[in-house]
């Protein structure tokens, strides 16, 4: 009860941004001082005129044409863009001027994310945005729209803000993300991986009653499937000073795989039955397949008395007799290309297969190449083996060749379908027994699809005072490219090593050592340096230098660049400068560039992680 | 506005102007006056109707909006009124049959978020039942042979719904409710 009153009055929300739905939860502390998670609904647009609460917010923005009536809110009447369920509508009708998915080109390292390329799709005419500002434009309909609440706990700008961002995000995507939320004018934020974010949601709702199901040297492994994005974590039950303490040891890839890949298959095999048939499918009748597949694949998976689910959709005319299309969804075609495309059996030494990608095509999302989820699983493990410090199970007869979970939490809409669940959970127990180790136990009682929001709430909670903390710090070392002294051959590149500026794991609020390395930097003029990620370098420390860099282990990253302003400094001269990164109290990766010899006391220089768009 | 009073032949120009600044004035002293002049203006027929004393003898104007969002929400999800304003006779069962799928799985989702249903009486249809003396008239209609005095024995035919929570979206905006669906144009 006393801890009530010393935590802060401000309350706790978390947010989900997800890539195609974005949900809010707060925290309050009831009478008990014990904090209570709760969903709150989100008002948006509807439809013209219609506004409405709803739990999920689908993460859509639409630009409305000169022609257009106002797309009307309580608190704007003259606005002209709309957040939400109206503009997953005209997504539909009008695709040119929806923004979908920005949460992916926020994270597509390909291009810069702060010029404005979004809708890709857009006619000349429409206004574009970019990645950030429509990850913006999510986050400030959120606060516009929990002020209309006029809850207690006040306006989220007030108020403790978690905002859960995928495991795989690089520095470069997170902070770009913050970068949303501040221009959002939400100050107090912190970012959580997604993963634990689910792992908290499920603590929260255990209460006490979590010890259960998780002991000292247990593996959990989160496995998300989302609308977009599918992401893994495997996180190790220790124990500090006699308490259970959670340590995040792994992170997976960013897969842009999800439920809406799924959807979207399903549709296009009910799309070509009927035009064998004879009809054209126009993309309106597609959006109506892609909903029809969604609700036909959850009934046939979770019905076994059902062989095939008829699916009917309407044309666009006022004629709906006569004119409506008829097919259906078989079992056979949801297992084979459901459950055997997105989840088959495959062995543990599986990996993804990679497609050459054709030529210089348009600007798009790096979509997987390969759409079966359990290889991704399967290599993320792999890549994984020696992720937990130590060796792995104590009674694995195998090596370690690859990371070993005890316990499994499912996370994401896509696991609504049980056989889902089931695939998964059989591929993962058939490797653990080929290795002599005992199947996983699943965590019950998880909550798809508001786990996330729930989770970072409850983690505001956790920030404050009592509750299982999961630990864990970045999620990847992160280098400096560095070019090898010789002699300049035409046609040549010089071969590049990688200077380790962060190590693996660097807790939240810690500067990590300054390496050794000088780099000349110009003054008054923007230099670049090529900057590397590895998710499973655990060994580097800050200084180390690989060389050469192991493809497998190391990925580059958009590139950084520092802008040293000349202060009493000549324009053209070259200042030495040593590279120092800290992680901030935020969440966010910190890189400044010292001078040796400072023209003033203390100089440091902010380095720009994503400077593609630096220039604007 | 002023060639609508000069086409008016019952009085002169000069003279409605006379009664306008007057009326202005007393609109602006009087509130009981005011609020005269508004009923007049929202289609009371004649002022001479209201009472002296003030007691509300206006018609209580009826919203028809939520009935009107509840049809489009429905035609949105449901095609309902695109299936019901059609000719049905000139089609077959089998295409009655595709439309109807769409009307009941987009009408069936729409009214999930709408409304919740609840049975008024849990047992099963086709049972007997015993209805109370000092039942709910409203919430139970007798058929058949209805006379005799309670307890009432019955078969229960149907369960009845009732709508235990109802949720439309607030209206915003100047939004014209008769429309229910806009006409749509492809570009």
């Amino acid at each position: 009860m006393s801890e009530s009153n010393t935590t802060s009055d401000a309350g706790c929300i978390g947010i989900d941004l997800g890539t195609t739905h974005t949900a809010l939860a707060e925290v309050t502390w009831g009478k008990s001082g014990l904090p209570r998670v709760q969903v709150v609904p989100v008002p948006q647009l509807v439809d013209q005129g219609a506004f409405e609460a709803q739990q999920l917010l689908p993460s859509f923005v639409y630009f409305a044409h000169n022609s257009e009536a106002h797309l009307a809110l309580p608190w704007d009447k003259s606005r002209r863009h709309s957040v939400g369920e109206y503009a997953r509508r005209r997504a539909v009708q009008a695709p040119g001027r929806v923004v979908s998915s920005a949460k992916s080109w926020l994270s597509h390292s390909g291009i810069d994310r702060r010029t404005a390329v979004l809708p890709a799709a857009a006619p000349p005419d429409v206004e574009r945005i970019s990645p950030v500002e429509a990850s913006f434009r999510i986050i400030d309909h959120l606060c516009e729209a929990y002020r209309s609440l006029e809850r207690p706990g006040g306006e989220l700008s007030d108020q403790e803000v978690v905002l859960a961002v995928p495991a795989s995000f690089d520095a470069a995507a997170r902070d770009l993300t913050l970068e949303a939320a501040l221009a959002a004018g939400l100050e107090n934020v912190h970012l959580l991986e997604e993963p634990q974010a689910a792992l908290y949601a499920w603590i929260e709702s255990m209460g006490a009653q979590f010890r259960n199901h998780l002991h000292v040297g247990d593996v959990v492994l989160v496995v998300d499937v989302g609308g977009g994005t599918t992401d893994f974590s495997a996180m190790l039950v220790q124990e500090r000073d006699g308490e259970l303490e959670l340590l995040r040891v792994a992170v997976g890839d960013h897969i842009l795989l999800g439920g809406d890949n799924m959807d979207l298959a399903l549709a296009y095999a009910l799309k070509s039955k009927l035009e064998h048939a004879g009809h054209t499918v126009d993309p309106a009748q597609l959006s109506a397949l892609c909903h029809a597949a969604r609700h036909g694949k959850e009934e046939l998976l979770s019905r076994p008395d059902l062989d095939a689910i008829p699916v009917a959709i309407a044309g666009r005319s006022s004629q709906l007799l006569g004119h409506a299309l008829r097919t259906e969804v078989t079992r056979q075609e949801v297992e084979t290309l459901l459950l055997d495309g997105f989840f088959p059996k495959v062995p543990v030494t599986a990996r993804p297969e990679q497609r050459a990608r054709t030529a210089l095509t348009q600007i798009g999302l790096p979509y997987a190449s390969d759409a079966a989820i359990t290889r991704h699983l399967a290599e993320f493990l792999g890549r994984q083996a020696s992720a937990i410090p130590g060796g792995n199970l104590p009674g694995s007869v195998v090596p370690s060749d690859f990371l070993k979970p005890t316990t499994l939490l499912f996370n994401g809409g896509a696991f609504k379908c049980n056989l889902f669940r089931e695939r998964v959970l059989s591929n993962i127990n058939d490797w653990l027994a080929q290795a002599g180790c005992p199947p996983v136990r699943v965590l019950p009682g998880e909550d798809l699809d508001l786990a996330v929001a729930r989770g970072a709430a409850y983690y505001g909670a956790v920030r404050r005072g009592s509750g299982l903390r999961i630990r864990g710090g970045t999620a990847r070392a992160y280098y400096v490219g560095i070019e090898s002294p010789m002699p300049a051959v035409p046609g040549v590149q010089p071969p590049v090593a990688a200077l380790c500026v962060v190590p693996f794991g660097v807790e939240e609020g810690t500067a990590c050592d300054l390496p050794e390395q000088v780099f000349g930097v110009l003054v008054g003029q923007p230099v670049t340096f090529q900057f590397f990620g590895s998710s499973v370098r655990r060994d580097d420390r800050a200084g180390t230098l690989v060389d050469p860099i192991a493809p497998k282990e190391i990925e580059e990253l958009s590139p950084i660049e520092i802008v040293l302003p000349a202060e009493n400094r000549a324009p053209g001269d070259i200042v030495a400068v040593r590279l120092q990164a800290s992680v901030t109290s935020v969440g966010s990766l910190l890189l400044e560039a010292v001078p040796l010899t400072p023209a003033v006391s203390n100089e440091r220089w902010k380095v720009e992680l994503s400077v593609r768009g630096a220039g604007l | 506005m002023l060639r609508r009073a000069v086409a008016d032949p019952t009085i002169p120009l000069f003279a409605r102007l006379i009664v306008a600044l007057q009326t202005f004035f007393r609109i602006v002293a009087d509130g009981r006056y005011a609020r005269r002049v508004l009923r007049l203006e929202a289609g009371a027929t004649t002022p001479n109707q209201v009472s002296p004393t003030g007691a509300q003898s206006v018609q209580p104007v009826r919203d028809l909006r939520p009935a009107l969002q509840l049809l489009s929400v429905l035609q949105r999800e449901g095609r309902l009124v695109d299936f019901v304003q059609q000719d049905i006779l000139s089609f077959s069962d089998a295409d009655v049959g595709v439309a109807a799928r769409v009307v009941h799985e987009g009408c069936r989702r729409a009214l999930q978020r709408v409304v919740q249903f609840a049975p008024v009486q849990d047992e099963m249809e086709g049972n007997a039942i015993t209805v109370p003396e000092g039942y709910d008239a409203t919430r139970i209609l007798f058929t058949g042979n209805v006379s005799g005095t309670a307890p009432f024995r019955g078969v229960l035919r149907h369960r009845g719904w009732r709508a235990s929570t109802v949720k439309l979206p607030d209206i915003i905006g100047d939004i014209d409710c008769t429309l229910v669906a806009p006409a749509e144009v492809e570009l």
